[in-house]
């Protein structure tokens, strides 16, 4: 039921959202996560990220999140969209939507889905420094702390 | 055996993928990663610090124990940073 897609093309907010809620009369609300490339690391500014990602693995790890986001989760519909390829500061890099009756399940949906997206999908950011050279972006624990509330914290 | 390599250990070994044939001694991802590890300088640097190194077979995340046969896909990359 989740529409799960992996592009190089920027994507387009409200156009998603429209077609989220084509349709439908039955649901009350939207939570809605945007993801953007900064413009520094660590104070070095930055020229582009590049995504790297895992063709095949990625499309059935998003697919598996949107799966369980619905088991846990009266959703009448939600959204991921992830880019990869390179990305100037300030461009959108994912996007994730959960559309439900109520509130909290919208909410809730989507910081899981996120959450659970930022340890369990095989993408890779690669950061370009404006004076040159560049990095790859290191795991930081507070994501995996983020994802493991949802391991506990059962919802109907 | 189909294998992959993905961020920085990509670009230490300098191979996107390699088909490969271990012998039948390595039946573990562990053991795959001992052996691929000789292959070359490259391959020795990628993995010289396991703890940053994650896993996948058949595009499954896989733990160090996790069996690895003829014909598998196997996936070599750092922990995940998308998002």
């Amino acid at each position: 039921m989740g529409r799960v897609v992996v592009q190089q093309a920027p994507f387009d907010v409200g156009a998603e959202l429209a077609a989220l809620t084509a349709g439908r009369t039955d649901i009350g609300g939207i939570g809605l996560f945007v993801g953007t490339v900064r413009d520094s690391a660590g104070g070095r500014p930055i020229a582009a990220m590049t995504l790297e990602h895992y063709p095949g693995m990625t499309e059935r790890a998003l697919a598996a999140i949107v799966a369980e986001a619905e088991a846990r989760w009266p959703l009448a519909g939600c959204t991921v969209i992830h880019r990869v390829g390179r990305l100037a500061p300030g461009e959108g890099i994912v996007l994730v939507a959960a559309a439900s009756a109520h509130r909290q399940a919208a909410l809730e949906a989507t910081a899981f889905l996120i959450d659970w997206l930022k340890t369990k999908a095989p993408f890779w950011k690669h950061e370009a420094f404006a004076e040159g050279g560049g990095h790859w972006v290191e795991a930081r624990e507070t994501d995996d702390a983020a994802a493991a509330r949802w391991a506990t914290e059962r919802t109907a | 055996m189909r294998v992959l390599y993905f961020a920085w250990l990509r670009q230490k070994i300098g191979l996107a993928e390699e088909e490969v044939a271990p012998p039948e001694t390595v039946r573990d991802v562990a053991a795959l990663i001992d052996w691929l590890a000789a292959r070359s300088p490259g391959h020795a640097a990628a993995f010289a610090d396991r703890t940053v190194v994650r896993c996948a077979v058949n595009q499954d995340f896989a733990t160090p124990d996790a069996p690895v046969r003829a014909g598998d896909e196997v996936a070599f990359f750092p922990p995940v940073t998308g998002g």
